[in-house]
């Protein structure tokens, strides 16, 4: 049996279903990544876990022990907030204790704890300073130490990184990873960031309406969606029709292609299928079996990418290719070729 | 021309409030013939009365304060946290002393809480200051709820909570370490608030013959001259004291700091 449980869970508010029927088996230690649009349901089933929403129907279990009817308070389960909810009249070094005195942890026990703590976050001389006399990414990295202080069963992060710009966003992503790592905690972490999610996680759950449509490790869900709006709602999608020639061939733009897998859908129908703009290569390549005409619309310069958008066969593609010194972007309006092959594509499926 | 207009508003203004309380203030060190003296705050301050009906006031402002904030702060939190929807109510609530006449409380409480009732607290000296502490706190409850309620308003009440229930707190935790220390300052202006009310209060201990500062100032007023506005003049030190511990206390309050 897995260390963490969900089990057929229901969140209705109202007549309003939020989570359909969620299930999810999380290993001890395993970083999980919820991932989805506003409004798919992720922060209710993190909420449940939490057990600051009681769920509808379904079970959570922790470690054996189900956990469903239990308080907050009695779960033991760390959680950090996206507007970090330090207690604005405690010093760092009281809000990382918090958890412990409340505990009744003894005083001497209780310090070394947070000074240990405070060492792992990389703060250990902020100890008496106040939330508002630290940044905000030195805030969460205290709203961490807090959350980790008391040893809880199970972190809970509810999309901590959302309040913070971009380049302590990525750095605290990390840390939070590496102290994770370290500390061998089980982990759900909701985010509508795909690229937090997929170079966080173990394996993400691709959440929609309410239901998880695919939970896997990160490159299975970018490389094998399972379904379109996985594909679509992870990375960057060019969309084409197809018509189905065989039980493993399409034809794309009037040109037959293999793919990488049998699809299970009778000869001649139509079917969408998609390519990651890294899988469309500027110019003619070696071993591509599809070569098509393409004009340049746009250029993105991306730092270490540059992402090219060209029309296609009646239709706009976005192209990634790497950034050279010696090969400038292409200009806009420039006849030029794309090549794909048959196996990059995946067969979207409703 | 404009800013010529507002200042001589503001000046306008500031005579008016402040000549009524200049010649209250001249009058009351006139005792003396002839000369500027402070004989009558000498009189008054000699007055064991004075000192018995100020030491009662300030003991049942203590008593109000206290049943004022464990009352509000735990009702606006909840109010806050899981009951929104009941907010224009609670509001509705809290301002009805506002309209309804301390006489008209008072006189319900005696009928209420007289010696043939089910709770006979007149009965008894104690029981009627009792009755007299939750009729203060009934007259302070408009300004001692708003206070709360507006320190409330500038923390993130739902957040806060949720993290300590994480971190294993329970309601009396979470009330008495979290939410009491972030509203501190907007409850000491509540209770400077409630203290300044029940300083000058008179119907109701009068109607309730308790020996509080209301009826002591009214009394004095009565029968004396000068002594009653250096009693005004006292009661104006003690609203202002109270005023600027109010300022001391934000200033003081380290993590108020960043609100500011």
């Amino acid at each position: 049996m897995s260390f963490l449980n969900l089990s057929h869970l229901e969140k209705s508010f109202g007549a309003n279903r939020v989570v359909k029927d969620f299930n999810l088996a999380v290993e001890k230690g395993e970083f999980i990544s919820l991932l989805g649009p506003s409004g798919c349901g992720k922060t209710t089933v993190l909420r449940m876990v939490a057990g600051f929403e009681v769920p509808t129907s379904g079970g959570i279990v922790i470690d054996g022990q189900d956990v469903t009817g239990l308080k907050a308070n009695q779960r033991n389960i760390g959680m950090m907030f996206q507007a970090y909810a330090l207690f604005p009249n405690l010093t760092v070094a009281e809000n990382v204790a918090f958890g412990l005195k409340v505990k009744g942890v003894a005083k001497d026990r209780r310090d070394a704890r947070v000074a240990e703590m405070l060492r792992l976050i990389g703060l250990p001389e902020m100890g008496g300073r106040y939330p508002f006399q630290l940044s905000g990414g030195q805030q969460q990295r205290v709203a961490l130490a807090r959350a980790l202080a008391p040893s809880p069963r199970v972190l809970l992060l509810d999309e901590p990184l959302s309040a913070l710009d971009a380049k302590v966003r990525v750095s605290l992503r990390n840390e939070i990873r590496e102290i994770q790592r370290e500390l061998g905690i089980t982990t759900i972490f909701v985010t509508h960031d795909q690229e937090e999610a997929l170079s966080m996680s173990d394996r993400v759950v691709v959440m929609n309406g309410g239901i998880a449509e695919q939970v896997g490790a990160p490159f299975e869900v970018y490389n094998r969606p399972a379904t379109r709006f996985v594909a679509t709602f992870v990375g960057t999608l060019n969309i084409f029709d197809g018509k189905v020639t065989g039980p493993e061939t399409a034809e794309v733009a009037g040109v037959p292609v293999r793919l990488a897998e049998p699809v299970a859908v009778a000869q001649g129908a139509r079917l969408s299928l998609a390519l990651r703009p890294e899988a469309v290569h500027l110019g003619r390549k070696e071993g591509a079996e599809v070569v098509l005409p393409a004009v340049i619309q746009g250029v993105e310069f991306l730092g270490s990418i540059i992402r090219v958008r060209a029309e296609v066969a009646g239709s706009v593609v976005a192209l990634d290719t790497f950034n050279r010194s010696d090969a400038p972007p292409p200009a806009i309006g420039t006849q030029a070729e794309v090549s794909l092959s048959g196996r990059d594509l995946i067969v979207l499926q409703d | 021309m404009m800013r010529l207009v507002a200042w001589g508003t503001l000046v306008l203004g500031c005579l008016y409030f402040l000549l009524p309380l200049l010649g209250m203030t001249e009058f009351s060190l006139k005792m003396r013939r002839g000369e500027y003296s402070l004989d009558a705050y000498r009189v008054v301050f000699a007055d064991p009365r004075f000192w018995e009906t100020f030491g009662y006031s300030l003991a049942l402002s203590a008593a109000t304060i206290v049943v004022g904030v464990v009352l509000v702060v735990p009702t606006a939190y909840w109010v806050r946290l899981r009951l929104p929807q009941a907010r224009p109510f609670v509001e509705f609530v809290t301002l009805l002393p506002l309209v309804i006449p301390a006489i008209v409380i008072v006189f319900g409480y005696i009928r209420l809480y007289n010696t043939s009732s089910f709770l006979p607290l007149t009965g008894s000296a104690f029981g009627t200051d009792i009755l007299l502490t939750m009729g203060y706190a009934t007259l302070a409850l408009p300004y001692m709820y708003r206070s709360v309620d507006t320190g409330l308003r500038t923390i993130d009440v739902g957040v806060l909570t949720e993290a300590a229930q994480s971190l294993g707190a329970g309601w009396f935790t979470i009330l008495a370490r979290i939410i009491l220390p972030n509203v501190m300052v907007a409850v000491l202006s509540g209770a400077f608030l409630t203290l300044a009310i029940v300083m000058g209060e008179f119907t109701m201990a009068a109607l309730l013959n308790r020996p509080a500062f209301g009826p002591y100032m009214q009394l004095l007023g009565a029968n004396r001259a000068y002594e009653p506005p250096a009693l005004a003049v006292i009661a104006f030190a003690i609203t202002w004291g109270c005023m600027g511990l109010m300022q001391l206390v934000t200033r003081f309050a380290k993590h108020e700091r960043a609100k500011a």
